[in-house]
């Protein structure tokens, strides 16, 4: 441990929540939302009038966008909160930011509970219209984006076609294979086996991995995550208080949110991105090593990305991952280093950050059912592509 | 193809518009003399205001690329080939652009290649080509 001051240890996860996984669902975001934190509540063990503060990412920065139709002001209205911080924005680092954001406030002592959620119902969106989240569709007309401009213009349409260079130039410099890659899509799938609330439960084959069609080279469907509906919500408390609460606390011993490189997806390490940042700065506010890793829950919107932040955490040699996830017995739950215990996104639904959060918590704390691993007691969540990273060092108490 | 047109500003006006003359204009610091991109009014490595537009061979190589496959839209002609580019001018100078004119399955990473324009209203889109 380098840092001299490490705020984010005095907060603690104390419950969470998450709402049904639709594909679509018939309930309202603001249902879906209005579940996911009555659930975390009860788990904490606290209630509406112990919160005082709210922090989301990105929030409604977008007018009711399917990516994130819920923000702060609606939920502190519809609960009929009172706060003494709130806070969200889409310029933070990745979707783990809503956490990072109300551990600060805790930290500084504006809050002792504060309520972090994520909802997004992409699943509903796209039953009306399947180009929705397409990047073009960002502005109306001309780019007028700061940063998207320099892609949509050559057709970049989704950020799959940036993931897809990086996993390109890793393959190129790596020597990593499309059989290796795959083994990120087939371990999340046997782990959402496992899972009642996985959008995708069938058995996946390499055969049917390597027969499903190209989206954007080497990139293939099943490097795809899956939309859904979906709401999460997560308690964050005061180290202190949590301790008389209903859940062991488990602690934020560390977090990665460094942005060392340009806000972009090509001016930056291409077989890095930032997590490369966030991952270093983690681990300089932890006694922690690598090795005292129970469960990896790492960020598999592409399945690419997941192989980078095993090598940004350290969870493996840089450039060996591939090599690493081969076979797949390293990366199961009977494996040296489980990895996405809940199916990831990739079979479990794109909840877009939280649940990596939640199946971290949840396996520390013994609740995951058929999938559950060996008790221990240390975690890392790692969230976000290209330039968006973050990344939190769970520990149980 | 349909494309998504910029909208123009006076920092990314000479990137977007430079094809006009056939030069790719990329934004050069005069004070730490080193090219950036993208362009805009500060240089982003020594906060010099002294920044500009030059116009480039127009030649790099090929540090990543993707073929897309996905129709993200009826009017989107597949497969194409999106690229990272580095430029010859400067170590690590990249941009993302098109590779044009050639089978979309023979583009290989370190391939050569050559800056052209293809006009669409008011802005020329620099898209590369392989050199043989």
């Amino acid at each position: 441990m380098s840092a001299d001051y490490i705020g984010e240890k005095n907060v603690a996860i104390s419950g969470i929540g998450q709402s049904e996984v639709g594909r679509p669902s018939q309930q309202s975001a603001m249902q879906l939302t209005a579940d996911a934190c009555f659930k975390a509540l009860a788990d904490a063990g606290l209630t509406k009038d112990d919160i005082d503060g709210v922090a989301c990412w990105p929030g409604d920065n977008n007018n009711g966008d399917a990516f994130s139709p819920i923000g702060p002001n609606a939920l502190i209205s519809t609960l009929g909160l009172k706060v003494n911080w709130f806070g969200a924005g889409y310029e933070a680092p990745g979707p783990l930011a809503g956490i990072i954001n109300g551990a600060m406030a805790i930290a500084t002592g504006l809050c002792k509970h504060v309520l972090v959620f994520r909802t997004i119902t992409e699943s509903s969106r796209r039953q009306t219209d399947k180009t929705a989240s397409a990047l073009n569709n960002k502005t109306i007309g001309r780019d007028s984006s700061f940063f998207w401009q320099w892609y949509t213009p050559f057709n970049v349409r989704s950020a799959i076609n940036l993931a897809a260079m990086y996993a390109q130039r890793h393959f190129h410099e790596y020597g990593t294979t499309e059989e290796q890659l795959a083994q990120i899509a087939l371990t999340c799938r046997k782990n959402a086996e496992l899972n009642p609330n996985a959008v995708f439960r069938a058995p996946l084959s390499m055969e049917q991995y390597l027969s499903s069609r190209m989206i954007s080279s080497p990139l293939r469907l099943f490097d795809c995550d899956v939309h859904c509906d979906n709401s999460i919500a997560i308690i964050l408390s005061r180290k202190d208080i949590a301790q008389d609460l209903r859940n062991p606390p488990i602690r934020i011993d560390a977090i990665g949110s460094a942005l060392n490189q340009p806000w972009s997806w090509d001016q930056i390490d291409l077989t890095g991105m930032a997590a490369i940042d966030a991952a270093e700065m983690m681990w300089r506010r932890s006694d922690y090593k690598p090795k005292d890793i129970g469960n990896a829950q790492l960020y598999d919107g592409f399945s690419i990305f997941a192989l980078i932040w095993l090598e940004a955490l350290g969870l493996c040699p840089k450039g060996e991952s591939g090599a690493f996830v081969e076979g797949g017995s390293r990366i199961s739950r009977q494996g040296e280093l489980p990895i996405n215990t809940n199916g990831g996104q990739l079979s479990g639904g794109r909840t877009h950050g939280l649940g990596y959060v939640v199946e971290a918590c949840e396996q520390l704390w013994g609740r995951s059912g058929e999938r559950q691993l060996a008790a221990h007691n240390v975690a890392v969540a790692a969230a976000g592509g290209g330039p968006l990273a973050s990344s939190l060092l769970l520990v149980k108490e | 193809m349909s494309r998504k047109l910029p909208a123009l500003n006076s920092d990314n006006q000479p990137f977007w518009q430079g094809g006009e003359q056939q030069t790719l204009l990329i934004h050069h610091c005069a004070d730490c003399e080193q090219y950036f991109h993208p362009p805009a009014a500060i240089c982003p490595r020594c906060n010099s205001a002294q920044v500009s537009p030059r116009a480039v061979s127009g030649h790099g190589h090929i540090v990543s690329f993707t073929i897309n496959y996905q129709p993200w839209a009826d009017d989107l002609e597949v497969p194409y080939v999106i690229a990272i580019i580095e430029l010859d001018e400067q170590v690590g100078l990249r941009l993302v652009s098109n590779i044009v004119g050639c089978a979309p399955e023979s583009v290989a990473i370190n391939q050569r290649v050559v800056v052209h324009f293809v006009q669409f209203e008011d802005v020329w889109i620099p898209q590369f080509e392989v050199v043989s």
